[in-house]
């Protein structure tokens, strides 16, 4: 902007010198709307952890459930008589399909963000890259459909069981995660000082051993970061897992066995259960549960990430 | 002109955030994810001193509840609007299942509230009181029938016989003399209405999920799974079934409208639309017009309901079956 007449300049300089000047109106309303927005933000966060919260400690408030008999109870039997609440099989069946799909998903991803980012640039950021961001559009319940329809199926018919259980869960979920890990590790992989991969060979390594033995070990925190969070959400999806697992709220005995989730048995019981009865409470307590194992992974994710800018 | 676009990005995310907490006041609000209107809304917006014409009548109306019900409901309230005298009136019909329809109408924060199940089934002990509140609208009777896949070769069970499938006596078919093949028990989840419904009047005892069995909340997918998956049996509501699966006599009755209302074939149901109180003159209206012979005879039949005045038998809440 360049101010030639001297009326602007004049009206300029008469800006200046006022008490509320444009350019500090315009910090003001920046400040305004930036506060607000956090504001907003925090009180959202806030009431609805503190809203989880309350709904889900009023079993044990009320002395109507105790925090063990919930946490290590193996027999869920809401509306049975006398109803019981344990909903250790629904904390081992989470953890069950978390992990399994993690443990899937993790090889997937890196071996996908090798491709993407050493072995074939050019192919990955075209082809690859795009199929596996397209991933993560797909709503959950087009897995859940997808996954009932052909994966359940599959199982049943090469293995003994009915095709529901963990294996079907954590084969629907690793695909969901998939994008999660993969994009992750190749954010790491492109961060890495080209300086490293050029000395390593330099010294004579191979694509391969510059791969496993510099590239992994140096990445490994974010990659970390990335199957964590990648059970993080595994842990949260409900609609896909819900369609898959069998929901029989029974510590598995095996991978091919019906198994219940946490958010499995929520989306199941909720709406049918009368608000304000133990039964609905304690679904509330689950979801609390399930909210304290997401605080426990980003604080998880926070030390990785932490270890990592070392 | 830079400084402009960022103060309309600013914009945008502070709507965005305001959008974001309002919604989420809505939730804790209702608990339910509902959407929750102070009061009754229909009371104040109706005339209440609306003379019976229905010319007056203006307002809107929320039913919550059953989603067994809920497609129903919505036909009905489509062609309800759509009549002259009522198109000042509008309904909204939610989904959430059966508790929470009759928590909400209890709460006073829908005007009718589905259910499949009596309220003096859902409200016990303590909350006993909160039943008597409720005033109940049968509108429709659904039948339920135990299906099986077409290949276990059986098409008969008993009270006894089913008793002891679904409590896990039985495993295998040709224990109740079908085909050499392990039993595998589709189920609805514990809370269901449609579940309780046949535990009460099937199989006579409430039952545990067992080990091994599935749990699937919609009766879609209860029958694509029984008729895929070899041995399994499940149940459906009369409107469900197809060749997909096979339908199984109870008792060697076979679930057929007539049998039903004739009180032959006693596994069946009332779909109920409660209202806390008498209801207010909108939703007596539309509660009126759901019963009318018109709506019994051409939306009620054609969702696979039996219409209500067909029965020629009666059952209370109690499971107390008359004979008027």
């Amino acid at each position: 902007m360049k101010l030639n007449s001297p009326a602007r300049t004049d009206a300029a300089a008469e800006d200046r010198i006022s008490r509320f000047p444009k350019h500090k109106r315009e910090e003001w309303t920046g400040q305004a709307y930036v506060y607000a927005c956090v504001v907003l933000l925090v009180v959202t966060i806030f009431s609805i952890v503190g809203f989880i919260a309350s709904k889900g400690i009023t079993p044990f408030a009320s002395g109507a459930l105790r925090v063990q008999d919930l946490l290590f109870g193996r027999v869920w039997s809401p509306e049975g008589e006398p109803p019981r609440f344990g909903a250790l099989p629904m904390l081992a069946g989470s953890a069950y399909v978390s992990f399994l799909a993690a443990a899937i998903a993790a090889p997937l991803g890196f071996c996908s963000a090798v491709f993407m980012t050493q072995i074939a640039p050019g192919l990955g950021r075209s082809v690859l890259q795009p199929a596996i961001e397209l991933l993560a559009g797909i709503p959950s319940v087009v897995y859940g459909f997808a996954g009932l329809s052909v994966i359940v199926p599959f199982l049943r018919d090469i293995m003994p069981g009915q095709g529901f259980g963990i294996l079907a869960g954590s084969l629907v979920l690793s695909i969901m995660i998939l994008p999660t890990v993969a994009s992750i590790a190749t954010d790491a992989l492109n961060t890495l000082p080209a300086g490293l991969k050029e000395g390593s060979f330099a010294l004579g390594a191979t694509r391969w051993q510059t791969i496993c033995r510099l590239m992994l070990p140096t990445t490994l925190p974010s990659l970390l970061t990335g199957v964590v969070l990648g059970i993080s959400r595994a842990f949260g999806e409900a609609l896909a897992v819900q369609m898959v697992i069998g929901n029989a709220p029974h510590v598995p005995s095996s991978l091919l066995q019906s198994a219940a989730t946490l958010t499995s048995i929520i989306t199941l019981e909720m709406g049918n259960s009368v608000g304000g009865s133990l039964h609905n409470n304690t679904l509330w307590s689950l979801a609390l549960i399930l909210l304290l194992l997401t605080l426990l992974f980003v604080f998880i994710v926070r030390l990785l990430e932490r270890r990592a800018r070392i | 002109m830079k400084r402009n676009s960022i103060a309309l990005i600013l914009t945008f995310v502070f709507a965005f955030a305001l959008a974001a907490c309002g919604s989420n006041k809505e939730d804790s609000g209702s608990g339910g994810g509902q959407s929750a209107p102070g009061g009754s809304p229909s009371a104040s917006a109706a005339d209440t001193s609306a003379p019976a014409s229905g010319d007056a009548l203006s307002g809107t109306i929320l039913a919550a509840g059953s989603t067994a019900l809920q497609p129903l409901v919505e036909a009905v309230s489509q062609k309800f609007m759509a009549e002259d005298q009522y198109r000042k009136i509008s309904v909204t019909v939610q989904p959430g299942g059966s508790g929470a329809g009759l928590t909400q109408v209890q709460a006073g924060q829908v005007d009718i509230g589905n259910s499949d199940i009596f309220a003096e089934e859902k409200f016990k002990d303590a909350d006993a009181d909160k039943a008597k509140e409720l005033v109940d609208h049968q509108v429709a009777v659904v039948a339920i029938a135990p299906v099986a896949n077409p290949q276990v070769g059986v098409d008969n069970l008993t009270k006894q016989q089913l008793n002891d499938i679904f409590s896990g006596k039985v495993t295998n078919w040709k224990d109740v003399g079908g085909a050499d093949q392990k039993i595998v028990i589709v189920n609805r989840p514990s809370s269901s209405g449609t579940r309780k419904t046949f535990e009460n009047l099937a199989l006579g005892t409430a039952t545990q999920d067992l080990p091994g069995s599935i749990q699937e909340d919609s009766s879609g997918t209860v029958r694509k799974l029984v008729g895929e998956t070899p041995g399994a049996i499940g149940y459906l509501a009369l409107s469900y079934l197809d060749s997909s699966v096979k339908a199984l006599k109870y008792e060697g009755v076979e679930a057929t409208v007539e049998n039903v209302t004739t009180g032959k074939y006693p596994v069946w149901a009332y779909e109920h639309m409660y209202t806390k109180g008498e209801p207010s003159p909108i939703v007596k209206a539309f509660l009126e017009y759901m019963l009318s012979a018109d709506i019994q005879n051409s939306d009620v039949k054609a969702g696979g309901y039996i219409p209500i005045s067909d029965m020629k038998v009666a059952r209370d809440a109690s499971g107390n079956v008359t004979n008027p």
